[in-house]
Parts: structure tokens; C-alpha cells; sequence
């Protein structure tokens, strides 16, 4: 994928720091929206996106099926990523990569910096579309070592996909959600062969495709079963692990893949003057997606309660960004 | 890796390796590059003596040292008249004359003891009279409105507090690293991968066998923490303490709760641990901890979830808004107490050998004032060094939330861990400075890339690249094939 102009060029484009709006997040719903923004017309649109290249988690999800319903065509997450990044482009809209919002003040007005310095993006509207990460084990609070090999899916696919690394041979795989069949995917492409998959529950939390993909990849699956501890204290060497009858046992293995138990990114909302759901994480909204302070929006994975795949953020992205054209039209009612 | 690790079970000996050639020689051997290594080197160098500190691991800071409270102590509650109430505050005044030069930061929190039930506020007396003999004068006793004026976040069922307000909040593992180098820019030598399996005293010179080489000096410090009484063991043949490994598990709140909070809660100190205590870190987050659990192995500092659950709660018992915060981190330490609460220094003047050992919680701070008088034993045996003139001050990087950080100067390259703002300029450094990172452990130390919220989820693969061949524990264990 092609690196977007930096250095001087963003300096510039920063300097003129008036926009109509600006979007945090640079994934399928902050890109669908700045595009569906200036084809409604809307002049000035930038988007913001602390990473070194645009896309967001579909850049590193290798495997298909991405953009069946936004471009009619069966894509893996590279690809889907360049063609919503070159859609974007084409309709004119600003990428500033390496841009970090660090604070979000009141009326659309953002603390950034970016290599070139601190700096301040004013905009009429700001949309937040920062999605969502997996828990990590230290929230979950799972007993043990802490050594090497302990990583979610996201990391595992970065690791694969971007940097062609591999962190592990043979991991545990925690949690059967969609994302965790993408885990089984990766590991496959990577040549990682999973010694087991367990979910605490009874059932598979997605029941399809999960029985299919053990069965095809071989990886053994166990209902009703937790980490009870990690062992291996420069690298994990096994876990042990639970069943519903209480029984305990070892699975050799070197590595733990924490898949799924998706979180808002709502940090930046969290430190900020917008209201946050104390419970889910979430950044209040009413019905149009709109925050506590008016000049702030919301959508995709940062509101969506289970996550949802790439194609449903694109839309969610779409229709965020017409009610932003319609209430910088003037046209949404107060509420 | 060739790294020699003391174990009770196998301790290596392997004459190929101890009939290897020769290092370093120097005037004192440091065993252990731990904060109060660290501090020794520091302070061996500028009095003059020629410093060689080996280490087992293949960065300092390995053992007791990489967990702790991070906390400056005033050593109000020090046993009065000890050894380690003189170091404690010998080291804290220290610390504050050097902070500034050396780039340390300091949170000037204040603490407050607090006391939750009528027994605790009992013994209020005690503490105050305590502190006063320890020459803290300016403890303040506030009722329970005060406290809620001075810290509204806390629970309404504070009953009372006494203000400590030169207890400070610093960063554990910068000062350490600051006082290596500061040996090493003024002639100190460190070496890693070296752990010490035994020697033999002619009478003027000690050899050191180590996986590297030997290492001859005139005089010995035994720095090795959790290890102490293995090595005097080892190598004098005998110990006059057994390290009691004690364990402290922390619970790390995110970033949001910094606000919730000025001043370090301490707890109504028992005989036996300062207790838990709630604290703001230097780093922007809010921190609970440490458990005292009693275990056999000094290398495990695994977590329980029953334990970090329970600490949460503590947590939360006390300030109440913690309730909403999510946790960021857990992790635990381990702490060297020994069979007896006071330090175990003791001094081997026909050997030319001194222990340092049962250094616990209050080593951070009192590492310098152990350092002195670890010059100040060897002036009394007529060990004379000339004292560096304008020895050089290195600066170390500064990690503190709330002093300028590197990404806020232009020309950073990136920023790798988007949760702790670090730059690909602070990696780059900590990757090749003098004591460079030798672990992704030791890279967190020194950036806290990886510490944050997400705790790796977005940094982690960059990370794998940047670090590709540094380490000898790799995060990456292989390539994708084609």
C-alpha cells in the first residue's frame, strides 16, 4: 500500500486548520463517512489516523470476505482497505496519517500531534470513529506468568500480515466470537498450527463458523473450559486449564491467543468533556449518532454493542455522515 | 543464553568456564544490578574506585528491583535509630539534591496515613510520636473533613489522616538506571550474562567466576537481592540469613483515575509490611498494591486472579469511583525479606567482602544512603579513594506524564505504543544507549511502550519489527514461509 503524503504536505494541509468536518480513525466507518461527506458536497473533510497508513483492522486481516455489500466483490482486508482508501482519495477527502488526537475540547476543537509538532484541528463537526480492541489478559485478570506469547488476534494479525512474524508455533486459542475463526485463519496462512481452543461457556458464542473450522483445521475445541493459570515466566510453555466438572489439566503450548471480548476505544471520550456510558464504555448518543456536546458524533465499533464486521461499520459510516450533512444543512431538529 | 541462574535445585559449575580468561579487574566488584547495585557503582565511582558491576540477567533491574511502589519515603515510620531509617533518609535527601541533574522526576504527592477503623485511628499517637523521633516533623493530623476537603474522592468512611507531605511519588526504574549511568559515563564497567558461580580471596584480590569470565577485584559487594544468601553461601561458604521470598501483586488503574487521587493512601502500617497502598504513579495511572505473600521461589512473580480481584476491591472500597475506571495492568514483585525486619548488612573485613541483604520496600529510596555507607565501611578499613573532580551527569530520558515527553519535540519518526505516546525515537535510544534494553521487559522499563490500555494490542507487531535480533528472548519466534 502506498505510504499518503506526509511532512510538509500535512504540515500545510494541518495549517489550515477550519473544516467542516473532521473524522478520528481511518477504518471503514471514518472513511465510508468522510467519503459519503464529500459526496454530499461537503468541501472541507479531513481524517485523522494515528497509524503510518490508512484502513484500519481490514489491513490486517488477509482473508476474505470483505466488501460484498460496499463494492460487490468478495475482497480480503488489504484490498477492501486500498479501495476504501482510494474511494476516499478520489472524492477528495484529507488523510493525515501519523496524526494523534490527543484531546478532544469543547465545539470540534483538537489537541493533535504528528511528527511535524502540536497542533490544533478545528472543526464544525468531529466524528469519532476510533472502533473497538480485544481485552487483553491483564483486564481479564488471568492468573499465572507473564511471559512472551500472550497476545490477542489483532496482534497476531499485525504480526503476520504486516510484518510477516510469526510470535508462536503452537498456541491456545481463547474464545470462539468471528474474530477468533479469523484467529484459526491466520494461524493457518502463517503455518501456526493451534493445540486447542477453548471457550468457557457451553457453547460456541458463534456457533457457525466455528464447529466447520475446528473440524478443518483439527484443532481440538473444549466447551466449559478456562485458563485457570499461564505457566512459563520468559515464555508461556502451558496453560493450565479448567472443565465444567472442575477438572484440571495442562495443555503444552507456546503461546495464548485472547480472542475477542471486544472494548470501545473511548479513551480519547473518556478524558474528555463528552459523556460516556460508566457501563459499556460507550460514548452517550442519541438516535443520529450525536454526543453531549453537539459538535460530536459517533459511529461504527466505538458504539456498536456486540462489534460488528467491516461491510456493517461502512454502512453505519454512511449514514452517520448523512446526518451530519443534514445538521450542517441546518435541517436536524434540536433535540 | 549462557545467563547463570542461581537456583537452589542446580547451581551450575562448570570448570571449562572457570578457567576462562580474565573479564575485568577493578578496584570493587558489584554483584547484582539492582537499584541498590546501580547506586553502589554510582557511588563507588565518584569516590574514586575503579568499578566493575556484573549482573546474571542480561539487563539490571531483573529481580526484586523491576516491582515495586515506586515511592519516595521519608522513613516516618521507620524502625527509629536503624540502619535502614538513616539510609532511607540519607537517600531521600540524596535523591532530591541529584533528581534535577540527572533529568529523575518527582510527583510531589504528599501521602496520607489512613485510618478506616477506630483501632487504626488508635494508634495514630504512636505514628505521630514515631515520625517526630525519626525527624519528621511536619506530619499533620487531619479529621475526617479535612481529609474529604483535601481528597473528596475518598470513601466517607475515612474516619481520620495523618498528612505526610514529603512522601513523594518517582520513577522506579529511570533513578537505577540513571545511577548505572553515571558509573559507567565516569569509568564503571557493567556486565550482563554473568552471573557469579563461586571465587576464590588470596588474601588482596577476590576471582570471580562468571559464564563471561573472571573478575578480579579487591573488594566485593553483594548486591544479588533475592539472591543474597546464595552467594555468601557460594562463595564465603556460609550465610548468616535465608532470603524469604514475599511476593506483591498490583492491581494498575487507567489513566482516568490519575485525577480521582493526590496524595499516596498508605494504609496504618503493621509490624510486618507497610500494607496496600493506594497510589498515583508517576506515569499518569493509579496503582493498588502490594500484597505480602510468603512463597518458596524467588523467581515467580505470577499473578492470582482471586488476589487481583480482591485488591480491586480494596480499591474500590476506598474510592469509590474506581468503580467505573477500567483496569489497565497487573503484575507482581517480589520482595527479599529475610527471617529478621531490618537490612541485613553485614561486612567481611578479613574477606574484603560486604553483603548487602533483606533490602525490601524502602530500597528505592534509601539505595544512595546504602550506597554511602557502603564508602563509608570501606574508609573505616583504610580503603582510600580520591574522589572524581566534575564527574560527568548523564541525563536519562523522562517518562513522567506530567513533564514534556519526547513526542511532544517534532522529528520523533512515529509513534509505536499509541496508549503511552511512545515515540520510535525513545524506542531507537533504549535500543542503543549504553545500557542498552535487553528485553522487551527492559525496553518497557525504559519507555513504557506496551504498558498502556491496550497492553500491546497495537504496538506489539511494530515492536516485533523494531526489535528484530536485540534480544535474546525475541517477540517474534519466526518468519511467515513465502
Amino acid at each position: 500500500m502506498n505510504h499518503l503524503p506526509s511532512g510538509k504536505w500535512m504540515a500545510d494541509t494541518l495549517k489550515d486548520n477550519r473544516w467542516d468536518v473532521a473524522i478520528i480513525g481511518a477504518g471503514p466507518t471514518g472513511l465510508a463517512a468522510a467519503t459519503e461527506l464529500k459526496k454530499a458536497g461537503i468541501k472541507r473533510v479531513i481524517v485523522l489516523d494515528r497509524e503510518f497508513e490508512p484502513g484500519g483492522i481490514p489491513r490486517h486481516c488477509g482473508h476474505p470476505p470483505f466488501g460484498i455489500k460496499e463494492f460487490s466483490r468478495v475482497m480480503t482486508g488489504p484490498s477492501y482497505a486500498r479501495r476504501l482508501v482510494g474511494s476516499a482519495e478520489n472524492a477528495g477527502v484529507n488523510l493525515a496519517m501519523k496524526t494523534t488526537v490527543t484531546s478532544l475540547g469543547a465545539q470540534g476543537t483538537l489537541s493533535i500531534v504528528s511528527p511535524e509538532g502540536l497542533g490544533e484541528v478545528k472543526a464544525k463537526r468531529v466524528l469519532l470513529a476510533t472502533g473497538a480492541r480485544e481485552t487483553p489478559r491483564s483486564v481479564r485478570m488471568i492468573s499465572g506468568d507473564r511471559g512472551l506469547g500472550i497476545c490477542n488476534t489483532g496482534t497476531l494479525q499485525s504480526m503476520i500480515y504486516l510484518n510477516n512474524l510469526i510470535p508462536f508455533h503452537r498456541p491456545v486459542v481463547v474464545g470462539t466470537e468471528i474474530v477468533s475463526f479469523s484467529a484459526l485463519l491466520t494461524c493457518k496462512k502463517a503455518g501456526i498450527q493451534p493445540v486447542a481452543m477453548l471457550e468457557e461457556e457451553s457453547r460456541a458464542t458463534v456457533r457457525w463458523p466455528i464447529y466447520h473450522a475446528v473440524y478443518i483445521f483439527g484443532v481440538p475445541l473444549f466447551l466449559g473450559t478456562r485458563i485457570i493459570n499461564i505457566l512459563g515466566d520468559k515464555r508461556v510453555r502451558a496453560v493450565r486449564v479448567s472443565d465444567k466438572n472442575g477438572d484440571k489439566r495442562e495443555i503444552v503450548c507456546d503461546g495464548v491467543v485472547f480472542t475477542g471480548q471486544f472494548t470501545p476505544d473511548s479513551s480519547l471520550v473518556r478524558m474528555s468533556h463528552l459523556d460516556l456510558d460508566q457501563k459499556t464504555e460507550r460514548p452517550l448518543v442519541d438516535q443520529y449518532g450525536r454526543c453531549s456536546d453537539p459538535s460530536y458524533y459517533a459511529a461504527g465499533n466505538l458504539l456498536n454493542q456486540p462489534v460488528e464486521v467491516a461491510g456493517k461499520c461502512w454502512s453505519k459510516g454512511c449514514l452517520t455522515a448523512q446526518q451530519i450533512v443534514k445538521d450542517l444543512n441546518e435541517e436536524l431538529l434540536s433535540t | 543464553m549462557n545467563a547463570a541462574h542461581y537456583n537452589e535445585n542446580s547451581r551450575p559449575h562448570d570448570d571449562r568456564i572457570s578457567t576462562a580468561s580474565l573479564l575485568a579487574e577493578g578496584d570493587i566488584a558489584i554483584i547484582g544490578g539492582g537499584v541498590v547495585g546501580c547506586a553502589v557503582a554510582r557511588r563507588m565511582t565518584l569516590e574514586g574506585a575503579s568499578v566493575v558491576l556484573i549482573e546474571k540477567a542480561a539487563d539490571i533491574l531483573d529481580g526484586a528491583s523491576k516491582g515495586n511502589s515506586a515511592i519516595l519515603h521519608t522513613g516516618f515510620d521507620a524502625p527509629v535509630g536503624t540502619l535502614e531509617w538513616e539510609c532511607v533518609q540519607k537517600g531521600y535527601e540524596e535523591y532530591l539534591e541529584i533528581r534535577k541533574s540527572l533529568n529523575l522526576p518527582l510527583l510531589k504527592s504528599g501521602a496520607l496515613v489512613a485510618a478506616w477503623t477506630e483501632e487504626e485511628e488508635e494508634r495514630f499517637t504512636d505514628i505521630i510520636k514515631k515520625g517526630h523521633e525519626n525527624g519528621v516533623k511536619d506530619l499533620l493530623l487531619l479529621s475526617r473533613s479535612e481529609v474529604l476537603d483535601l481528597e473528596p474522592n475518598l470513601s466517607e468512611n475515612i474516619r481520620a489522616a495523618i498528612a505526610v507531605p514529603g512522601e513523594y511519588v518517582i520513577d522506579p526504574w529511570s533513578a537505577p538506571l540513571a545511577y548505572l549511568l553515571q558509573a559507567l559515563e565516569n569509568g564503571g564497567q557493567a556486565f550482563f550474562n554473568a552471573g557469579v558461580r563461586g571465587g576464590d580471596f588470596d588474601g588482596a584480590y577476590w576471582l570471580l567466576n562468571t559464564p563471561r569470565g573472571k573478575v578480579k577485584a579487591r573488594y566485593v559487594i553483594n548486591c544479588a537481592g533475592l539472591y543474597g544468601d546464595i552467594l555468601d553461601r557460594d562463595v564465603l561458604g556460609a550465610t548468616e540469613f535465608n532470603i524469604k521470598p514475599r511476593k506483591g501483586q498490583f492491581v494498575v488503574f487507567d489513566k482516568a483515575a490519575h485525577k480521582l487521587v493526590r496524595s499516596i493512601i498508605l494504609p496504618v502500617p503493621t509490624e510486618r509490611t507497610k500494607g496496600i497502598v493506594l497510589f498515583p504513579t508517576i506515569f499518569g495511572n493509579l496503582m493498588v498494591g502490594p500484597t505480602a505473600e510468603e512463597q518458596e521461589a524467588r523467581g515467580d512473580s505470577s499473578v492470582a486472579k482471586e488476589i487481583l480481584s480482591e485488591l480491586h476491591a480494596q480499591a474500590v472500597q476506598k474510592l469509590p469511583a474506581l468503580t467505573d475506571i477500567p483496569v489497565t495492568a497487573t503484575y507482581a514483585g517480589i520482595r527479599p525479606a529475610t527471617e529478621r525486619k531490618e537490612y541485613r548488612i553485614i561486612e567481611d573485613s578479613a574477606r574484603n567482602w560486604i553483603t548487602l541483604g533483606g533490602i525490601r520496600s524502602t530500597g528505592l529510596t534509601a539505595a544512595l544512603g546504602i550506597a554511602r555507607h557502603v564508602h563509608s565501611l570501606l574508609s573505616n578499613q583504610d580503603v582510600e579513594f580520591k574522589a572524581i573532580e566534575n564527574p560527568i551527569v548523564p541525563h536519562v530520558p523522562n517518562l513522567a506524564e506530567h513533564l514534556p515527553r519526547d513526542y511532544e519535540t517534532p522529528g520523533y519518526g512515529e509513534i509505536i505504543c499509541h496508549c503511552e505516546m511512545v515515540t520510535r525515537r525513545e524506542i531507537h535510544s533504549a535500543l542503543t544507549a549504553k545500557v542498552p534494553a535487553a528485553s522487551l521487559a527492559g525496553l518497557k522499563r525504559r519507555t513504557r511502550a506496551t504498558m498502556g490500555r491496550c497492553q500491546g494490542f497495537y504496538c506489539s507487531a511494530r515492536l516485533a519489527e523494531l526489535t528484530r535480533g536485540k534480544f535474546d528472548e525475541p517477540l517474534a519466534v519466526g518468519e511467515v514461509d513465502g
